[in-house]
């Protein structure tokens, strides 16, 4: 879990590209993500959201970080390289994937958090347009 | 089914959509000069101390909705497990969601390492999740319950920081139960003055303090035992009506009695089905 202090969390977190537009060559995209201000685009809409948002990717980094440290450089390799190989096991574009293993090899499976109870993606009332979704995953949209 | 394009897949957890809209509708709100609605809170007096044997926590029952009580026997002492348990004061739903997932993950963690689980870890798990969400959560919390190493006591604030002490008070009326504890609270106590201390530590937060009211719920937490004691006073008992505005039977005279019987016969019987398709 979180054992390190804050000030060594931030050295090492992934930097927040949260506010930038989501478009290719950096211009908004509003044929996808509708129209602009400046004020929506500056300012998170929550003080937590860019943190929540990158709060797993921080965890991993912090503890490969401090595992690299305690152990060397062949243990994040490993472990890197399994999640790696864990991480292509999905469905297609638009289907839910329980994601077991992923699950397993963060420890993530015997811990229940806001993520399992609040706005389950298994029974979000949303779904992918199918072919859009596939043609992105392709790179052909 | 609403369908749209989305470029990944939906995450679980909190999502932050609507506080752009709820900013606005504050600022619309408060240009007409009314407020949006507030979230329920304890508003509480809760307190614990480390006896002889092991802890005695308790608490008051009131739940108030601004100047409104919502709900005058609520249960402040939620359970986290068999020998743990936590009470909450701050926002209502944040206290109950914060204590039941901390109690499911201490569960799934008890039956892994296969031990019964300690104070400490509790106490671990929950000023995590507490600094991990920066006070947002708004849970204050006093969590006591004995394990292998002994009884043990922390009170956790919204924003994640905990101190291990031999009494605690939280909430609203939180300094009336200290100066309480201060005066009379000695190391190694019996249990039955542990919970008198606690007893009257509790009343004076609910007799002092608006946030706080109606029954002591009490909780004793020994080495293989546990005593859950709600209500164990009812300080504030709702009064009983001395008179009675109802009129007795022949207060008025009756002169004469007619009885006419109607007598209904069934003419016409018929079934429509109703269309549920």
């Amino acid at each position: 879990m979180n054992t390190r202090g804050l000030r060594s969390q931030l050295k090492d977190s992934v930097p927040v590209a949260g506010l930038c537009p989501q478009g290719a060559y950096g211009v908004q995209d509003s044929l996808r993500s509708g129209f602009t201000s400046v004020k929506n685009e500056l300012l998170p809409s929550h003080p937590l959201e860019l943190s929540e948002k990158n709060f797993m990717l921080n965890q991993d980094k912090m503890n490969f970080s401090s595992l690299r440290n305690i152990q060397g450089l062949h243990a994040p390799l490993k472990l890197q390289m399994e999640y790696r190989a864990a991480r292509q096991i999905q469905r297609l574009p638009f289907l839910q994937s329980s994601n077991l293993a992923l699950d397993t090899l963060r420890g993530s499976d015997e811990s229940i958090g806001f993520e399992d109870i609040l706005n389950d993606p298994t029974q979000s009332e949303m779904m992918g347009e199918p072919h859009m979704m596939v043609e992105y995953k392709l790179g052909m949209l | 089914m609403a369908t749209l394009v989305v470029r990944q897949p939906p995450v679980g957890g909190f999502s932050f959509d609507n506080c752009k809209r709820n900013a606005l509708l504050l600022g619309e709100a408060n240009k007409v000069g009314s407020s949006l609605p507030s979230a329920r809170k304890t508003g509480t007096t809760i307190c614990g101390i480390v006896f002889k044997d092991g802890v005695v926590l308790g608490a008051d029952t009131r739940a108030t909705e601004g100047m409104v009580v919502a709900d005058k026997n609520c249960s402040k002492i939620h359970h986290i497990s068999p020998n743990i348990y936590c009470c909450g004061a701050g926002t209502a739903a944040d206290t109950e969601m914060t204590t039941q997932i901390i109690s499911s993950n201490l569960e799934l963690h008890a039956l892994s390492t296969g031990r019964v689980p300690r104070v400490a870890t509790a106490n671990r798990m929950l000023k995590q999740m507490l600094f991990r969400y920066q006070g947002y959560i708004g849970a204050a919390l006093v969590l006591g319950g004995v394990d292998c190493n002994g009884p043990h006591l922390y009170s956790i604030y919204p924003h994640g920081s905990t101190d291990k002490l031999p009494y605690v008070t939280m909430g609203s009326g939180s300094l009336a139960a200290m100066a309480v504890f201060e005066d009379r609270y000695k190391p190694d106590m019996e249990e039955e003055d542990a919970k008198r201390l606690v007893r009257d530590a509790i009343a004076a937060g609910i007799f002092n303090d608006l946030g706080s009211g109606s029954n002591i719920d009490l909780c004793v937490i020994t080495k293989g035992n546990l005593d859950y004691i709600r209500p164990h006073d009812e300080a504030n008992k709702k009064g009983v009506r001395t008179g009675d505005y109802k009129y007795k039977r022949g207060t008025t005279g009756v002169l004469s009695k007619l009885v006419t019987p109607l007598n209904l016969d069934v003419v016409e019987e018929s079934v429509l089905t109703m269309d549920t398709s």
